[in-house]
């Protein structure tokens, strides 16, 4: 058996004025190991509550359903000592926003040093000699300078690498990456890119790679899950994704997207905006903004069908497959629909 | 020939004095044509906000000249007069729709307010100016009606759009104003502004570090880095056959199938 995490059936709830919203219906997908997986989607889809489940950061009173497995064992019943060392030693986070996840009165030497001092129980000068290694790993010169520089006198894009040398060190076998690159420019985009891909390939950690950007998905990732309204709508392998997308709200998202080389008279957009699981309609969430909707569509929750290695929740496949090109979209950004 | 609606010629502006003066935007210049559609292109720092800032008057060039019509614009107006008589000139949107609006206002109140600022209209005749710019970005009654929270990040997008529209400027400045948006919402803004640019004869100065937004939406493209500009010329031309080695490292780092960072990465 080859997956390292194992997310099974996965509903969450969580407490808003007093009433459970769901946010997560039924999300299912393996991770092996070393592999990486990408989790595509809108605002709402879920794809930052999926990873705060799996680390088991969800708020008190959070309701959970479903299963989370790493390496075999059941996370959610995982206690006190268990779960300090699930968190300090197997998975490992890096967000969007580093600052928002430094002390901005301690230097970055502190941030470093700090789970090794407490985790491992360190003296401070090994610790100290530890990150400098660390930083030397993400190619950032001067270590000795930088350890003793504070969160602001570094650019965005250094603080990123920081923030992944401390996620690295522990070297956990599995990485949670929120949009790490969202902030940052394209050029330094790249620069983070290549060292979390280098970091990944020498000490073999998978990682989950959470991103809006399905481009980006498409180059980073071995495979790709595509969330909306707080389910998979489809999974496959990231170089499928845009020229065989078997889910027609991918073959929309795809085609949506403004082309680097071309220029289009309209851009086929999708009507309507992105919907939570909360507000997801009864059958296919994605229905109210689909050119192929049918009856049958709002019948039920479609469920996940397996097309080969792939998956799609669309119970027109495999018939769609192949026929959602973006011509049959044309005019759909009419002011009108936009409305709706 | 047309004249040039706007020209920038040597703008140049620097922060702060002797070892710490900071140059921002150095000696850029460039034209903005009736109905035209021009983008900024740049990373962060590279100045491309404090060009716009300078162009709507709210920094004061350190060198240079701002011409608009003709007219010299380099310095902030005076006047609380000749600044809304400006107003009606240029217009600008921000990119996050969340800070730009007032919480507390009502959508079509915040709309009226610009429009009596503008123009001295009766009330039904202001209600009725309100409706038609609601009309254009694609707004209907229950969001004038409604606070900014009730409303999602587009439709907000959606009301400073309309907003900036109801000066009934010659030129819209949008900085980044597509950028926070998720992907399907954006490809709508997007449609929009091509719709109201060819409705109205708008000029955008289209600000943007996307360059898949920029090929979509502007003519002609100047690339700014660390101030200054790099490289200019029709957006198709710029895109396909960048001749300064940083557009092309711009390019190329976009992500797209069998990119590689690491190779990228290695070459700068």
């Amino acid at each position: 058996m080859n997956a390292l995490l194992e997310v099974d059936g996965l509903r969450v709830r969580l407490p808003v004025a007093g009433q459970l919203r769901t946010v997560l219906r039924d999300v299912a997908f393996s991770l092996d190991r070393g592999s990486t997986l990408g989790l595509v989607g809108e605002s709402g889809s879920g794809k930052s509550m999926t990873v705060r489940t799996i680390a088991r950061l969800l708020p008190d009173g959070a309701d959970v359903r479903g299963g989370v497995r790493f390496d075999g064992a059941e996370v959610f019943d995982l206690r006190t000592e268990a779960l300090r060392s699930y968190r300090a030693k197997d998975v490992a986070m890096i967000f969007q926003d580093a600052r928002a996840y430094t002390n901005p009165v301690r230097t970055i030497g502190d941030f470093l040093t700090e789970a090794m001092r407490t985790n491992d129980r360190m003296p401070k000068s090994a610790a100290r000699k530890r990150a400098q290694e660390l930083l030397a790993e993400v190619g950032i010169g001067d270590p000795e300078r930088r350890l003793r520089q504070f969160p602001h006198e570094l650019s965005g894009g250094l603080l990123q690498r920081v923030m992944i040398a401390a996620a690295v060190a522990a070297r956990p076998r599995l990485i949670l990456a929120d949009e790490p690159t969202t902030a940052l420019d394209v050029t330094t985009q790249a620069e983070v890119m290549a060292i979390l891909g280098r970091m990944q390939r020498e000490y073999g950690m998978a990682m989950l790679f959470i991103t809006h950007d399905l481009e980006l998905a498409g180059a980073v990732c071995d495979e790709t899950i595509v969330l909306y309204a707080g389910q998979v709508v489809e999974r496959q392998a990231s170089v499928r994704l845009h020229e065989d997308p078997l889910h027609p709200y991918t073959a929309a998202l795809v085609q949506a997207r403004p082309e680097i080389d071309r220029r289009v008279d309209r851009l086929p957009a999708i009507s309507g905006h992105p919907t939570t699981a909360y507000e997801a309609p009864d059958g296919c969430a994605f229905a109210p903004r689909c050119h192929f909707a049918q009856e049958e569509c709002r019948a039920g929750v479609p469920p996940l069908l397996q097309i080969g290695p792939s998956q799609t929740r669309c119970v027109q496949m495999p018939g769609l497959r192949g026929h959602m090109a973006p011509r049959q979209h044309a005019g759909s950004a009419s002011n009108e629909e936009v409305q709706r | 020939m047309t004249e040039p609606l706007l020209v920038v010629e040597h703008l140049t502006k620097t922060f702060g004095r002797g070892r710490a003066e900071a140059t921002a935007v150095a000696d850029v210049s460039f034209a903005l044509a009736p109905g035209g559609a021009l983008g900024i292109v740049g990373e962060s720092g590279s100045g491309k906000t404090t060009t716009a800032r300078m162009i709507i008057g709210l920094e004061r060039p350190s060198g240079g000249r701002i011409m608009f019509r003709g007219e010299d614009r380099t310095h902030p107006a005076r006047s609380a007069r000749s600044r809304r008589e400006r107003g009606r000139d240029i217009q600008i949107v921000f990119q996050d729709p969340y800070t730009s609006l007032d919480r507390r206002q009502r959508i079509g109140d915040c709309l009226a307010e610009v429009v009596g600022v503008h123009s001295r209209l009766g009330r039904d005749e202001t209600s009725k100016r309100v409706r038609e710019l609601a009309e254009l970005v694609g707004l209907d009654d229950r969001q004038l009606a409604a606070l900014p929270r009730s409303l999602s990040g587009g439709q907000r997008q959606r009301v400073a759009i309309a907003r900036a529209l109801a000066a009934d400027p010659d030129i819209l400045i949008l900085d980044e104003a597509v950028s926070a948006l998720d992907v399907s919402i954006q490809a709508q803004i997007l449609n929009l502004l091509s719709d109201i640019r060819q409705k109205r004869g708008v000029s955008y100065l289209f600000i943007s570090h996307d360059l898949a937004v920029i090929r979509q939406v502007t003519d002609d493209t100047i690339v700014m880095r660390h101030g200054a500009v790099v490289e200019q010329g029709p957006t198709a031309a710029v895109l396909d056959n960048p001749q300064d080695p940083y557009t092309r490292l711009l390019r190329d780092s976009v992500p797209r199938s069998g990119w590689d960072p690491e190779a990228l990465t290695a070459r700068h």
